[in-house]
């Protein structure tokens, strides 16, 4: 691999990103799935970087997940987007951050689709004032949250208590970056380092000492799609794709993976243990899988954070052999405690693939 | 009668009009950017249907160069109107005032680079069809160990509206089956495959090179595009294709790729478009009277095109052109200028 060339597309592909003052929307799924990754977000970009970033608790979904599935129509959709940037104008904001990487496709489709065709803005203006009295501004900035972690990468590095290094090889971790879909496949030109290497992930990984490993089913679907997997029969299409992704990544044995949409880490972290049932395989050493974080976990562990803090104890995939590669401190005790430190109930344990 | 022409590009066309311009009488001015005379074909090793060499067309060209004043590495400045006649300055500090100028700019390889995942200039293993004849001219050994599996892309910046060029490259399908067969030869052994929209072999010979190719070579023709390309742990090659014939995708391990890299419009065109005033197409290329009727002159007096300049060519179409333009320039200063 020509790692120049890569530089290369990087370079063309930069995309404006304003230093502070954004409105945040939150992803419908993600405080399930990764229960502490806004909350991480937040405190990283206000308490530890300074920044003005305001949310509402007026915002609703994008509506993305019923658009994709065609449980609602395109009008729809726009125009319960249009209520978005509507509660962004009245809050004087002009920069939008988004946690959800489908969300973020949809509001650059629906921008974009504004722009070709002006009479449907309009339409969709009309509908919003006929429904809630709201008028909006377009975000002059669209972002995704994981572009404003890449803006401040090396601020983070800079404050780092540990970094993606091998305590024990003193060799830098090998991070498969999985990045959603839509995040810029539909719009190379939105996102950092375009569509087909994308930067955004790999430039946090380079900022926090790890290697990024470039393998053959890199840029595949994670198993979501929406439809593989919302429509039940088509399941075993979602855990054939991420076996897919699996089976090639295995020989560059990863030490972790890092994401940056709502579907892909919860696919990518629980089919391994539906792979190591089915067919008794498991990607990582010792029977253990391969830990899959989200960025936001990523830059609160390179921060210093409890791993229980950050949720951790919520991954299938046990995280605890790459905190001890790390050489982060964690309390096994601590791992299920809840919020007032009581002992909540434990998991029971998969057969086939080892966990902590 | 020694009167001087102005040639603009010291490729085949502008090296063909050249001398026949000094046949009929006159003193042609040939400027090439380059360090030397050839253009693309300087690069080429041997030419379609027949595989006769390269060096066999050219060397004869680049021998009978007497009567013709050329200048190498020789930008042109600016091309200004006097009266009836062009004015054009040159950055070797010359300059020349002519009645005519032709343009024979031909074109750009398309940068394969822009098509980013085929993954050229990111996998050491994807290489363009000007590299691989690179390599042939050579005679060198492949740079890489155990190439048993080869695949040849077609219309890569070609019939591509999303890389901004529409048209047809018209050279790339004969010369990807020509250079599939020269690999076979080189390595009997190989598995190699053509990836294809649709193959246009319009030329005499053509058809039956593509006939040779399956029947004498065993190339393997699939009808379908290249999705993406990525590497192994290996360093060797994953193509994800489609198969449109049998309606099923394709993974194949190839050991090297190679993209046949399209006819782009000539940078250098557009900005001596600019300075002569002449129309530019849509397409970049540059606009004749009339494609059909009037090929050989632009919109405005005492300006003419030969060659690519004017859109996907091949070379004996080139040189038809370049013969053709000397004559409408001949006939052209031959009418008198109107007073």
């Amino acid at each position: 691999m020509i790692y120049q060339g890569k530089q290369r597309i990087w370079s063309e592909y930069q995309k404006e990103i304003p230093t502070d003052h954004w409105f945040y929307v939150r992803s419908c799924i993600r405080q399930s799935f990764f229960p502490a990754s806004e909350k991480t977000f937040l405190e990283i970009l206000r308490d530890r970087l300074g920044k003005d970033i305001y949310e509402t608790p007026s915002h609703t979904t994008c509506g993305g997940i019923a658009y994709h599935s065609e449980a609602i129509p395109q009008e729809t959709m726009m125009t319960i987007i249009a209520r978005q940037f509507a509660l962004m104008t009245e809050a004087g904001y002009e920069n939008y951050v988004c946690s959800c990487i489908t969300s973020f496709g949809l509001y650059s489709e629906v921008i974009e689709d504004w722009r070709e065709f002006p009479e449907l803005e309009a339409k969709i203006r009309e509908n919003l004032w006929k429904a809630t009295k709201r008028e909006f501004k377009i975000p002059t900035y669209l972002a995704h949250a994981s572009d404003l972690v890449y803006k401040f990468r090396n601020e983070i590095a800079e404050q780092a208590k540990f970094r993606l290094v091998n305590q024990q090889t003193g060799k830098p971790l090998r991070v498969v970056e999985h990045i959603g879909c839509h995040y810029a496949k539909m719009f190379p030109s939105k996102g950092v380092g375009g569509a087909e290497y994308p930067y955004v992930l790999a430039g946090m990984v380079e900022s926090w000492g790890g290697e990024v490993i470039d393998y053959p089913e890199r840029r595949h679907c994670c198993g979501f799609g929406f439809r593989q997997y919302l429509v039940k029969a088509n399941r075993g299409y979602s855990v054939s794709n991420t076996h897919k992704k699996f089976e090639s990544m295995e020989p560059f044995e990863p030490d972790m993976i890092i994401t940056n949409c709502p579907g892909c880490p919860y696919f990518l972290d629980r089919w391994q243990y539906v792979i190591a049932e089915q067919t008794g395989k498991t990607y990582g050493k010792d029977g253990y899988g391969i830990p899959v974080f989200t960025y936001e976990e990523v830059a609160g562990l390179v921060l210093g954070y409890d791993p229980w803090d950050l949720g951790l104890q919520t991954h299938q995939v046990a995280v605890e052999p790459l905190l001890d590669k790390m050489g982060i401190p964690y309390n096994p005790e601590d791992k299920y405690k809840g919020v007032d430190g009581k002992q909540l109930q434990r998991p029971e344990f998969p057969m086939n693939i080892k966990c902590c | 009668m020694n009167q001087n022409v102005v040639v603009i590009g010291g490729g085949p066309a502008g090296i063909e009009a050249s001398r026949k311009l000094r046949d009929l009488g006159y003193t042609p001015i040939l400027i090439e950017s380059q360090p030397a005379l050839g253009g693309k074909l300087t690069r080429w090793d041997r030419l379609f249907p027949d595989g006769v060499e390269a060096r066999a067309i050219l060397d004869p060209m680049l021998q009978d160069l007497d009567g013709i004043k050329y200048f190498t590495d020789t930008e042109v400045l600016s091309i200004n109107r006097l009266k009836d006649t062009w004015v054009v300055k040159l950055s070797n500090g010359l300059s020349a005032q002519v009645r005519a100028i032709l343009l024979t700019t031909g074109f750009d390889l398309f940068k394969a680079e822009k098509k980013e995942e085929y993954g050229y200039g990111i996998y050491e293993r994807v290489i363009t069809n000007a590299d691989l004849e690179d390599w042939y001219k050579s005679g060198a050994p492949l740079q890489f160990d155990n190439v048993h599996t080869i695949g040849f892309v077609h219309c890569v910046g070609s019939r591509d509206e999303k890389a901004g060029n529409r048209q047809c490259s018209k050279v790339c399908c004969v010369t990807a089956v020509k250079q599939a067969c020269e690999f076979k030869e080189k390595y009997p052994d190989a598995t190699v495959y053509c990836f294809y929209m649709d193959l246009r072999m319009f030329g005499r010979k053509f058809e039956d090179l593509y006939l040779k190719a399956q029947k004498d070579y065993g190339i393997r023709f699939v009808r379908g595009r290249v999705s993406e390309v990525s590497e192994d742990i290996d360093g060797h090659l994953f193509v994800k294709a489609e198969d449109t014939l049998f309606g099923k995708p394709l993974k194949i391990k190839m050991d090297l790729l190679v993209l046949m890299a399209g006819m782009a419009p000539a940078a250098s065109s557009a900005s001596l478009a600019r300075m002569a005033g002449i129309t530019t197409g849509e397409d970049g290329f540059l606009v004749p009277r009339s494609i059909v009727g009037d090929a050989c002159r632009a919109s405005r007096e005492g300006i003419f095109l030969a060659g690519a300049v004017t859109g996907p060519k091949t070379l004996p179409e080139t040189l038809g052109e370049a013969a053709s333009a000397a004559l409408a320039i001949d006939q052209f200063l031959k009418t008198p200028v109107k007073q």
